[in-house]
């Protein structure tokens, strides 16, 4: 099923204010409605080779996957254990290559990355993250943040060791759990939500979200929803204007309508008879 | 790694070096920090610290902690803070919040923690102080989301990603606090929220209903016009006020011409033109 009516994606990365280069990488598909976000890290290029991966990687599988109609059962009760397994699959692929050629290339040892996932289907989403990329939800003017990073941080929040309000003073900020392309094996976690016509997704970088709070994301995302694009710059720009002490990327996926898988035959009679 | 001045009455005493993670403090001998005064309870206060974190927690004091001269019963510590423990003072100074400053590229790169296989070389500590990574009253292990087995050796935390150092990094288990930083508080750093110093700035409508209301420009963005038809927005940035175009087959007009897509620059007394309304931007103040 081809998405690209039902789902507008606009996407912004820049290397920040006070970084030579960029580490992060991002990559979309409406058609077959994937986003996909990496924030890299390792010396040199490292970073950027690890981050670039991911998203290739993800990307090209995925639309292989998607758009070959070897995946189907996208729809349905089964669907959620599809996508799953499906980005599961893939994200461990991704994390072998980025982990050989780590382990080949001297030059990318220790490299790694963060990484985000989004891949719609059937009126609902399901997000695979690993490390402190995050992804958050508008809703009306309601701003949600709905992945946990995989942080130092995070985990002395969760241990009420500190509070949110004094996290944003840290020092140890910067600090991920968990990470694709440093071990040979990775733990992603994967959660499905439904989405609603009016929903903008966002993923993000760690460089937004640490330049920019919250409530001025909700509220220039809010103000901006009718402008994806200009949405996705102004947050950026923000960052910047704050500062902008890290690579910042953005990936701004608005659900434009439903999008509900087509169902069987029987399913749809099922469905009809509910009403 | 930050280290704390002890003085009394403007007299510098010690200079001591936050080297532990739990560095207790109080009367008796046998704390680490050890005050020998009345005033000061047999174990008054611990100082916990995690890679570059400390925290003050009051440990039941008979007189009490303050901070800044506010009592306290737990404290996250920053920079210059000034610790009151009867007459005595502790100033904490966290040194790497000012070498960051200085060169923050060095010093912001995400790195991974992973618990184990670290080599515990010169920093190798007593099993018993990996206790001390503990969460002050949380009887959960700190920092590290794995089972207790991997806990003693959650100290020697290692950089995965260092490639520049990671023989430094792994030889020397607080090495990674000289990578891993801090990015400046974000309340400093970030005017948006707070206001930075950009001259405050209003809209005045000059035609059709409205005409004569003011409208301050005091949030990062204002958006203008009329959802569907003609929207525009105005940024507040450090450089200025800008307005962009948002929607709306039609742009906005500023002083006559027509613009495009791109953000231009405001300034005083500049006339705009949107959804069929003119209004005026000035400086205030």
């Amino acid at each position: 099923m081809n998405l690209s009516q039902a789902l507008e994606i606009a996407t912004c990365t820049d290397p920040g204010m006070v970084r030579s280069h960029n580490e992060d990488s991002v990559a979309a598909d409406a058609s077959i409605g994937v986003a996909v976000l990496a924030d890299g890290m390792g010396g040199y290029n490292a970073g950027e080779v690890a981050s670039g991966m991911a998203t290739t990687v993800l990307t090209t599988e995925l639309q292989h996957l998607l758009a070959s109609g070897e995946a189907p059962g996208m729809n349905g009760d089964g669907a959620r254990e599809r996508a799953e397994s499906i980005l599961r699959g893939e994200i461990a692929k991704a994390n072998a290559s980025i982990f050989q050629a780590a382990q080949s290339e001297p030059q990318y040892a220790g490299m790694g990355t963060t990484l985000v996932v989004a891949l719609f289907y059937d009126n609902r989403v399901t997000i695979a993250h690993i490390g402190d990329s995050r992804v958050y939800r508008l809703r009306g003017d309601d701003l949600t943040q709905i992945t946990k990073d995989h942080s130092l941080l995070q985990e002395q929040i969760d241990s009420g060791m500190i509070t949110p309000e004094q996290a944003r003073f840290s020092q140890n900020k910067n600090l991920v759990t968990r990470a694709l392309g440093i071990d040979p094996t990775v733990d992603p976690e994967i959660r499905e939500y439904e989405t609603r016509p009016g929903d903008l997704w966002l993923l993000c970088s760690d460089g937004l979200n640490d330049m920019v709070t919250d409530e001025d994301i909700g509220m220039t995302l809010a103000a901006l929803s009718s402008n994806l694009k200009l949405a996705a710059q102004q947050l950026v720009q923000m960052a910047n204007d704050n500062g902008g002490r890290d690579n910042v990327s953005v990936v701004l996926v608005r659900v434009v309508r439903d999008y509900a898988a087509p169902r069987g035959l029987l399913a749809r009679l099922f469905g009809w008879l509910k009403h | 790694m930050a280290k704390l001045i002890l003085s009394m009455d403007g007299l510098v005493l010690k200079e001591i070096p936050v080297s532990k993670e739990r560095m207790t403090i109080g009367r008796k001998p046998h704390n680490d920090i050890q005050i020998d005064n009345l005033a000061v309870s047999g174990e008054h206060a611990v100082i916990v610290t995690i890679l570059n974190d400390s925290f003050l927690e009051d440990l039941g004091s008979t007189n009490g902690t303050l901070v800044n001269g506010q009592p306290i019963k737990k404290h996250f510590l920053q920079h210059n803070d000034v610790v009151e423990l009867g007459k005595y003072k502790l100033k904490y100074m966290n040194e790497q919040a000012h070498l960051n400053k200085g060169a923050p590229q060095d010093f912001e790169r995400t790195m991974v923690l992973r618990p184990g296989a670290a080599p515990r070389t010169e920093g190798a500590r007593p099993a018993s102080e990996s206790q001390q990574m503990r969460t002050p009253g949380a009887s959960q292990p700190m920092g590290v989301s794995q089972p207790s087995p991997a806990l003693s050796e959650s100290q020697a935390l290692r950089a995965a990603a260092a490639p520049a150092a990671p023989a430094a990094a792994a030889s020397q288990p607080m090495g990674i606090s000289q990578q891993v930083s801090m990015s400046q508080p974000i309340g400093a750093s970030q005017g948006v929220a707070t206001g930075r110093p950009v001259q405050p700035a209003a809209i005045q409508i000059l035609t059709g209903a409205n005409a004569g209301r003011e409208l301050d420009l005091v949030k990062p963005l204002t958006t203008l016009g009329k959802p569907g038809v003609q929207v525009a927005v105005i940024t507040r940035r450090p450089q200025g006020y800008f307005i962009t175009h948002v929607e709306g087959a039609t742009f906005p007009v500023l002083n006559g011409k027509t613009l495009d897509a791109q953000a231009h620059a405001l300034a005083d007394h500049d006339v705009l033109e949107l959804a069929g309304v003119k209004m005026e931007f000035f400086l205030k103040g």
